[in-house]
């Protein structure tokens, strides 16, 4: 799979690279700044890319314009971006095109290789991933909502992790389900949010995730 | 138009008899400072003081809400009281008191007598009621002397009656703000003692905010030194453990690395809140409005942000802004219940100014909360200043306003174009050729006839051409150095206005 990668410091890049190459990826750009990020993106249309938000010149969010950019040249290129800390504010301005095929992740799940690549090879077939920092916070901000209160816990844990990007199976893995019981809470969910349901893992995440972004003005 | 007459005259015989209160006040002020200083009963001075400052202060008043004329209060501010050391007495340069009496009688008596205001009102208690009681009589004695005249019923003291006493009344209305300001003459603050309040008043700002900062790297080194250093330290010696055990137990050296793995992620927790709290990363990448609005996404309340800047204001400033309006938002859902908030950051000249609205309970007191006084710490780094209208049952409107907020250079750019700029500059350096050369020396040479035509152009013209040639010329000359020094003017003024 052909992976541009953007990342100024040379330490971070260089761990990355060798990351993904272990893991059957191909880097063909690793760039360090914002310009060359948007030629890398235009020119060489990888299959996914993995992009720092801060990058030179300027040192602002530089790497994510670049990104955005991108994605309104070549709709739906996919884009993983990366970032010291995350914002609901940058969340939303990756979702606002709805075309999925983004993720936004905090550098510090790179621990975590295999979880980090999954997210990687999820981005890069139209999925979305999206940290577990960032739903914490969606979910917060909605704590006042009326719908989300009507969740019981268990139904919540699987907002959550659907939210995130992950799919039926993905998350009946990690909370020790059955894949039949996750389909019915998410069935729950999506009656009780007053969803239409879609049997699309992608399409299901994006309405989830415009319905917790839609609800605040 | 009668009403105003009548309230001219209302307010000058009021003024009149205050100034006759002063008679009284001068000549109780002549024994006191008879018996102060010839036969040392000072006791009385300060009693005296506050007494004729009193005085001042209601002149002061009506001055400003009679006529407009404000004026400041000149004193300086009084002295802290005495403080007893640990042993209970009071130290006063090389001698010590039992109690605080003494010293704090000499601390008052040095304020008062050091201080040029007090002298001055004194000044003004012997000067007002012949100067300013005049002042404040003279339409009436004006229009009584201009009847008295018309009596004589001769027909030129009736003249000269009718029009004194006309004088009186159209006087009358005006007579409170010439008596104004006559009182700012003497009671106004001395430029000498506004810039000594300025300087006083900048050195406690300049404390402040060194004192501050100082605190905040405090906090930052002890955050470092008790959060990521020492589990830095814990990374590495769990790190050399695992080395030791790689090859004798791979089993718990794989536990080890996780254990590793884990303190670092939670360092790094530790370090991004730890950023946040000295610069927080999106004002760093978007700027003051993003950051806010970025805010208003993770705040519990509902917070609708309004943003209306030209360019990004000076850093410090952006970032004391910032944690403003984080306090405000804070104190919103905290103290004030509220469910809406409405902040609108816009800018006027060269300030920036954040008004920050919620629906809460209200009845926020700057006086009581900690909070409020934060803000206010912060603000007067910049010399901000916090306008905080919140009533009982609500709304609350904190409204901040900081001066100087964006770079000098953008905000004059912004007031005058650059062809204006360059005009300017044409103007300056070269309104001299058409008026002295062109201008005044060819009319000069042409009046006296003279023969030298030098490169003076309108001698070399047609004999009826030259004068208006010559006169254009002053006229171009004239109409350059004029439009060049209204636009510098101009151009002082509004920089005097944003700085």
């Amino acid at each position: 799979m052909r992976v541009v990668l953007a990342e100024d410091l040379y330490l971070l890049r260089d761990g990355l690279v060798r990351l993904l190459q272990a893991h059957g990826f191909e880097i063909v750009a690793a760039v360090e700044s914002g310009p060359e990020l948007l030629r890398a993106l235009l020119d060489e249309r990888p299959e996914v890319a993995v992009v720092d938000v801060r990058l030179p010149p300027t040192f602002t969010d530089e790497g994510l314009q670049a990104a955005l950019t991108a994605r309104r040249a070549i709709p739906g290129l996919p884009v993983l971006v990366l970032s010291q800390h995350v914002e609901q504010l940058y969340a939303r301005e990756l979702l606002a095109d709805g075309t999925g095929g983004v993720g936004y992740l905090l550098k510090d799940r790179v621990f975590n290789s295999g979880q980090f690549v999954d997210a990687v090879r999820r981005v890069a077939s139209g999925g979305t991933a999206m940290d577990p920092d960032v739903i914490a916070k969606l979910l917060a901000s909605n704590a006042r909502h009326e719908p989300l209160g009507k969740l019981t816990p268990r139904e919540r844990e699987v907002l959550e992790l659907m939210a995130e990007g992950r799919s039926n199976a993905a998350i009946a893995q990690r909370l020790y389900l059955s894949e039949s019981a996750v389909s019915k809470h998410t069935a729950n969910i999506f009656a009780k949010l007053d969803l239409a349901v879609s049997d699309d893992d992608n399409r299901r995440v994006l309405a989830v995730l415009t319905y917790l972004n839609g609800t605040r003005g | 138009m009668v009403l105003k007459t009548m309230v001219g005259f209302g307010r000058g015989l009021a003024l009149v008899t205050l100034a006759v209160t002063n008679l009284v006040m001068l000549a109780v002020s002549a024994v006191v400072l008879v018996l102060c200083f010839g036969l040392g009963m000072i006791f009385l001075f300060p009693a005296t003081v506050r007494m004729v400052r009193g005085r001042a202060r209601q002149a002061r008043q009506i001055a400003g809400a009679w006529s407009g004329v404000e004026i400041d209060a000149p004193y300086s501010p009084a002295p802290p009281p005495p403080q007893p050391q640990r042993d209970g007495w009071y130290r006063e340069g090389r001698q010590l008191y039992r109690t605080s009496l003494v010293p704090s009688f000499n601390r008052t008596w040095n304020w008062m007598t050091k201080d040029p205001a007090t002298w001055r009102d004194f000044a003004w208690l012997l000067a007002e009621p012949p100067v300013g009681g005049l002042l404040a009589a003279s339409p009436l004695i004006m229009v009584g002397c201009g009847v008295a005249l018309v009596r004589v019923w001769q027909p030129v003291e009736v003249l000269a009656g009718v029009v004194l006493a006309i004088a009186g009344v159209l006087v009358a209305p005006r007579i409170a703000r010439v008596h104004g300001l006559w009182t700012r003459l003497l009671l106004a603050p001395t430029k000498k003692a506004r810039l000594a309040n300025e300087v006083r008043h900048l050195t406690q700002v300049h404390t402040e905010a060194v004192d501050s900062q100082a605190a905040e790297l405090r906090r930052i080194e002890r955050d470092l030194h008790d959060g990521a250093q020492a589990r830095l330290v814990a990374i590495g010696m769990t790190l050399g453990a695992a080395e030791e055990l790689v090859d004798s137990d791979p089993t718990a050296a794989k536990a080890l690395i996780a254990k590793v793995r884990e303190a670092s992620a939670a360092s790094l927790i530790e370090l991004r809140q730890l950023v946040r709290g000295i610069h927080p990363p999106v004002l760093a990448e978007r700027g003051l409005g993003d950051a806010v609005r970025a805010l208003a996404l993770d705040s519990p309340l509902k917070v609708t942000v309004s943003v209306e800047l030209p360019v990004r204001p000076e850093a410090p400033v952006e970032s004391a802004a910032y944690f403003v309006i984080t306090e405000l938002l804070a104190n919103a859902s905290r103290h004030g219940d509220a469910r809406n908030v409405a902040v609108d950051i816009s800018h006027r000249r060269s300030a920036l100014r954040v008004t920050v609205t919620d629906d809460g309970h209200g009845g926020a007191d700057p006086s009581r909360g900690s909070g409020l006084r934060g803000i206010e710490r912060r603000l007067s780094a910049f010399d901000g200043v916090l306008a905080l209208n919140s009533p009982p049952g609500g709304p609350t409107v904190a409204t901040v306003e900081l001066p100087r907020a964006f770079p000098a250079d953008a905000v004059r750019r912004s007031t005058l174009p650059v062809w204006k700029q360059r005009l300017l500059a044409v103007c300056w350096g070269l309104f001299w050729l058409p008026l002295f050369p062109q201008g005044l020396a060819a009319m000069f040479s042409k009046i006296f006839g003279s023969d030298v035509r030098s490169w003076f152009l309108a001698l070399y013209l047609p004999e009826p051409f030259q004068w208006p040639v010559i006169l254009g010329m002053i006229a171009l000359g004239v109409a350059m150095v004029s439009f060049a020094v209204m636009t510098t003017k101009q151009m002082k003024e509004r920089e005097g206005s944003c700085v």
